[in-house]
């Protein structure tokens, strides 16, 4: 089963230009601000880590998560959450709106039973050389695909973190550095241009020596 | 309802599911009296590029102040009253006239609320998040920043906790100008990094 999400979008080729405005509302229709307030509504309510709340989101179904706007996520990723946890049943939703209403798909990742030791010192230090693990974890990860087994080079240590892919599938919680690595273009991509590195930031078990 | 009949126009399909989780959570006591209204209001006016401008124009009046931000970016955009939520970690990166610093997050939207506010809808949808790691050269330039082929740019992909906030280079031309009309030069777009000022 592909597990790698349809958020983790970077690289990704055949979108077209930016709808781009130089100015616009926060939110232009009312239905936007509720969507947002009952996110917090819930996510405050079922005690939800940001892993939690990003994963809910994630986990949409490819096709609607590209065709539906910013808010719809959030819409869809409160409902969820508040379906998983028993706030309110996914047949009490479809009744109230008069028709369907689309979740997002089960994680797929167990709650973490053995989060391992927090990790208080960085293993790395600014200017070391580090690889990308290569892997696909089945659940929430804050690791971009398009860096995953590419080498890059620390430019910052930043602090000690909860690491979204163990707080995203329940209570536990492991702690570790992360870091913001430099890659040039160059690396990444095969039609990499000239005069360009991506830095990306990333937890210390992301990394590998290189 | 008015008493000449007319209906309101009818919800659309997301509409009609917003109500409903609206009605079901309120339903279960779980919304707050007047939450929207918070919300909206919290994200309509407390915070929006202007704090962002007033931390720039800070930066290129007061070099003390320059060097603080660029060193710890939390503490010196506290100096002027700003921090919350997305702003608790923020990095400050500046262009010179040979390096140009661009934002974007790949896996959702993040962005520094406190001193740009909510990210504008084309920052949050796919086509930026996808080519602004791939082709930054081809996106700026389609969106109005063209750079010089001997232009370094450096993509900030915000995928843990820090924010960004790109510091522009101050027009040429505005030795005269005061601290508070500086800022009315400094764009939301110049602290993406998608315009130069």
């Amino acid at each position: 089963m592909p597990v790698d999400g349809i958020h983790d979008l970077g690289g990704m080729q055949g979108f077209g230009a930016v709808a781009h405005s130089a100015a616009e509302p926060a939110f232009p229709d009312r239905w936007q601000a509720t969507a947002r307030a009952l996110m917090e509504v819930v996510a405050g309510a079922v005690e939800a880590s940001g892993g939690e709340f990003r994963h809910s989101i994630e986990r949409m179904d490819p096709g609607h998560y590209l065709t539906s706007s910013y808010y719809e996520h959030w819409l869809t990723g409160a409902a969820t959450l508040a379906v998983e946890h028993g706030l309110v049943t996914h047949a009490e939703l479809e009744a109230r709106a008069g028709g369907r209403f689309p979740l997002s798909g089960p994680a797929l990742a167990p709650p973490v039973a053995d989060t391992g030791p927090d990790v208080g010192e960085p293993r790395f230090g600014v200017g070391d050389r580090v690889r990308v693990r290569d892997w696909h974890p089945p659940g929430h990860t804050r690791c971009p695909g398009y860096v995953r087994g590419k080498a890059g080079t620390v430019v910052r240590v930043d602090g000690t973190h909860s690491v979204p892919d163990v707080e995203a599938h329940g209570p536990a919680r492991r702690y570790e550095p992360t870091y913001s690595v430099r890659f040039d273009a160059a690396g990444l991509w095969h039609d990499g241009q000239r005069g360009v590195t991506v830095h990306v930031d990333l937890w210390d078990s992301y990394l590998e020596p290189a | 309802m008015s008493e000449s009949g007319h209906h309101p126009a009818p919800l659309s399909p997301v509409e009609r599911r917003v109500a409903a989780l609206e009605a079901l959570l309120t339903e279960r006591g779980l919304v707050p009296e007047g939450f929207i209204e918070e919300i909206t209001r919290r994200y309509e006016s407390e915070i929006g590029p202007l704090n962002g401008a007033k931390v720039v124009a800070r930066a290129w009046v007061d070099p003390g102040y320059k060097e603080r931000l660029l060193t710890d970016g939390t503490a010196a955009i506290a100096e002027l009253g700003f921090g919350g939520p997305e702003g608790d970690h923020m990095v400050v990166v500046e262009n010179t006239p040979a390096v140009h610093n661009v934002i974007v997050c790949t896996l959702c939207s993040c962005y520094p609320w406190p001193v740009l506010g909510l990210p504008p809808s084309w920052y949050k949808d796919p086509p930026y998040r996808a080519r602004m790691v791939r082709e930054p050269r081809t996106l700026l330039a389609e969106m109005g920043c063209p750079l010089p082929g001997d232009v370094e740019i450096r993509v900030w992909d915000s995928s843990a906790e820090v924010r960004y906030l790109v510091l522009p280079q101050r027009p040429a031309g505005t030795a005269g100008m005061t601290e508070a009309e500086l800022a009315g030069l400094v764009t939301r777009d110049s602290m993406i990094g998608v315009a130069r000022l």
